[in-house]
């Protein structure tokens, strides 16, 4: 029954680190209609600004592990966004009007860059990331059945979630996002500025990447270039499942993707872990390509 | 002036906000295990310096791409404008020019190193595998990202056929591309709702899946150890390594030859032409009694082949054969290929071919930037010539005038 739940909770802090990184594709398939290959990227960046700037002060200064942890989030947060804004200026939006399978392997290009340019400005080793969420006084580790660090994720995924769903209903610019995702032309005839939305949303979807990205780094403890390629793949898998441009179905996805991983690998085979997103991904596709709560679209000549 | 002041404004401003962003990662190095951080200064300088001039350049490209050279040509100087390729494409120049580099080639590996003959086998091999996927891509319009995947099945074809037939080259090679294609279908069948965007990353999970499969069933495929000492094709005789060698470069010749002829024919034949219905608008081809489903399939199983066929030479030319040969890396550098050469144009795909394996074997320094300036390229020809290098001439047909 132990390792059952066990199972269930490593599955749930999967699913919410997916969830983090799916709203990114999912908020800005919704906007653009745009598979943004290099989303998983940006998660990679995240985490290493967050290494780099938490391992600078900690070396540096003598702060205390809480402060660097918020300085390090801080600063993860606001480059990803950066780096998400920058890379939509250069690489999507001049192409915003040409057919999509361009726009695609420009985003693959963006991929790439990104990629190696982590790799050649840092390295392409695993570095050892020491994790700043100091342990929880309640919890004994290897006695209870959550860690510290699995509590703070499901905890932080929860709050952001909630944040996020009051940002698009309640706010000025969520009403506009909402605008521009179900009409472009329409949206800017009513006077929304859609370059400025279209920007917030790489911004937002940036942000709750990078969040990802400090999290998963402090679960792990070692992250390298190469994390993003396939925590993006499998977000993109669970934005898909949810069915796309669906901010909860997004969220579902995820779980139900991390749920899915975490007992295929204690039950199955953990070699296999990696092929259950993909072996999903074909089924809902073939099925279902709408996703779980995605709307159908109609095609016409 | 003042569109100079502005000018310097924007380039001040986009160099100052990439170093600000490009900051953390550029400058700053932690090394954890001796608690020492370094500080490279001299990088956020030259992001600065690069970024004000390359941004200058990329809004000069942009605005031209926007509002055209301003120096519109007229029809005269069109007509009179000499062009290669026209020139190219009559009689009286082709055939001399097709002869000289037909003995170019035959005599190439009897006047460089043999090291050389290796490195142009290699580039050979991946024209093939670019014609395949253009194929795909340029006829179909289907985005392929897994296409590694079915050069694997060619590679593991013959590794596991002489591993536990003894079986020679020349029995895997069709049995290669037979092997291509069936995977081609196999693939093909649960996607062919699917297209665009979600076909990209569906074939792109197939890729990963066959590599993890390939990885995993340790029992039959040894796993990620590989396969070694796949014997390299003899001639009637066994051939030495130098001889072997030789003898692959003139076979991937042949096989180059061999794809550029039945590419040619397929061009224009009714598979061909429902390729490109597909690719133009599929619910209107549709309408025109095209069948799409077996449409899709032929174009998978026809782009299969050739990696079915490419992966048996890989196999015999370096012996040994792993997984991780087969990352999504290759499927990204055979794509470069195609889109940086052109789209649908068997010249264009030869050229990036070319250009994505001999430039960082050439230049030695820059191997260390090829998937950095790969990357770059995918970018910025998806910017400004989508059509690629040397695009594709489609046929027209004209009403009225005399038909060449």
């Amino acid at each position: 029954m132990k390792y059952f739940l066990q199972l269930v909770l490593a599955g749930l802090t999967k699913g919410s680190i997916y969830a983090l990184i799916a709203l990114g594709y999912t908020m800005v398939y919704g906007i653009i209609k745009l598979i943004n290959f290099a989303h998983g990227e940006i998660y990679m960046i995240g985490a290493f600004t967050a290494l780099i700037v938490g391992g600078a002060l900690q070396i540096t200064t003598g702060l205390p592990p809480l402060a660097i942890l918020a300085i390090s989030l801080a600063a993860a947060i606001f480059f990803s966004s950066g780096y998400g804004v920058t890379m939509e200026k250069i690489a999507y939006k001049p192409l915003r009007n040409a057919p999509r399978l361009t726009a695609l392997i420009s985003a693959i290009g963006m991929s790439l860059i990104l990629q190696n340019y982590v790799l050649l400005a840092q390295t392409s080793d695993f570095l050892p990331f020491r994790s700043m969420i100091p342990n929880f006084p309640f919890l004994t580790p290897g006695k209870s059945l959550v860690t510290t660090t699995q509590l703070v994720i499901l905890v932080t995924t929860v709050i952001v979630m909630v944040l996020l769903t009051l940002l698009i209903k309640f706010t000025r610019i969520g009403k506009a996002m909402r605008a521009t995702s179900q009409d472009k032309v329409m949206a800017q005839l009513v006077g929304i500025d859609i370059n400025r939305v279209i920007t917030f949303t790489f911004a937002i979807g940036s942000a709750t990447a990078a969040i990802g990205g400090v999290l998963i780094a402090n679960h792990m403890g070692q992250i390298n270039f190469y994390i993003g390629f396939l925590a993006g793949i499998k977000a993109f898998v669970a934005a898909v499942l949810g069915g796309i441009g669906s901010i909860p179905g997004a969220v579902l996805g995820s779980l139900v993707l991390g749920m899915t991983e975490s007992f295929g690998a204690g039950y199955i085979s953990s070699a296999y872990e990696d092929a259950f997103a993909f072996v999903i991904l074909i089924i809902i596709l073939i099925f279902k390509p709408s996703g779980l709560l995605g709307r159908n679209e109609i095609e016409k000549v | 002036m003042k569109n100079i002041f502005q000018e310097i404004r924007k380039s001040v401003l986009s160099a100052i906000w990439l170093m600000i962003l490009t900051f953390p990662i550029m400058v700053i190095k932690v090394n954890s295990f001796d608690n020492v951080v370094i500080w490279r200064w001299k990088n956020l300088m030259w992001v600065g310096i690069g970024t004000f001039f390359l941004s200058w350049l990329w809004r000069f490209l942009l605005d031209r791409k926007e509002n055209g050279s301003g120096v519109e040509k007229t029809e005269i100087e069109k007509k009179n404008k000499f062009s290669l390729r026209e020139t190219l494409s009559e009689r009286k120049v082709k055939i001399p020019v097709l002869s000289v580099l037909a003995v170019l080639v035959l005599v190439f590996p009897f006047f460089v190193k043999f090291y050389q003959v290796g490195i142009m086998t290699s580039a050979l091999m991946f024209v093939i595998l670019g014609l395949g996927l253009n194929i795909v891509i340029g006829y179909g319009g289907l985005l392929h990202l897994g296409y590694a995947a079915f050069y694997a099945m060619g590679a593991y074809t013959y590794g596991l056929m002489y591993l536990y037939f003894g079986l020679p080259f020349w029995g895997a090679l069709p049995l290669g591309a037979v092997t291509g294609a069936l995977f081609g279908i196999l693939i093909g069948v649960p996607v062919l709702r699917l297209r665009g965007d979600y076909l990209a990353i569906v074939t792109l999970a197939f890729g990963e899946i066959s590599r993890l499969l390939l990885e995993n069933m340790s029992g039959f495929t040894r796993g990620p150890e590989g396969i070694a000492q796949i014997p390299r094709p003899g001639f009637f005789v066994k051939l030495s390594l130098q001889g072997a060698t030789t003898y692959l470069f003139y076979i991937s010749i042949a096989l180059v030859i061999f794809t550029i002829f039945v590419i040619r024919r397929l061009e224009d034949s009714r598979i061909g032409r429902a390729l490109e219905a597909m690719k133009e608008d599929d619910i209107a081809a549709q309408s025109m009694g095209i069948d799409l489903a077996k449409t899709k399939l032929i174009t998978f199983a026809l782009g299969a082949v050739w990696a079915g066929m490419v992966g048996v030479v890989l196999a015999s030319k370096t012996t040994y054969i792993n997984p991780g040969s087969f990352t999504l890396m290759e499927s990204v550098m055979i794509l470069v290929a195609v889109v940086l050469g052109g789209t649908g144009s068997i010249p264009g795909v030869i050229l990036g071919a070319f250009l994505v394996t001999l430039i960082p074997e050439y230049f030695r320094a820059l191997a260390d930037y090829r998937m950095l300036m790969f990357g770059v390229a995918l970018v910025v020809m998806s910017i400004f010539r989508p059509q690629g290098i040397i695009p594709r001439v489609r046929k027209r047909y004209l009403v009225g005038e005399e038909q060449s």
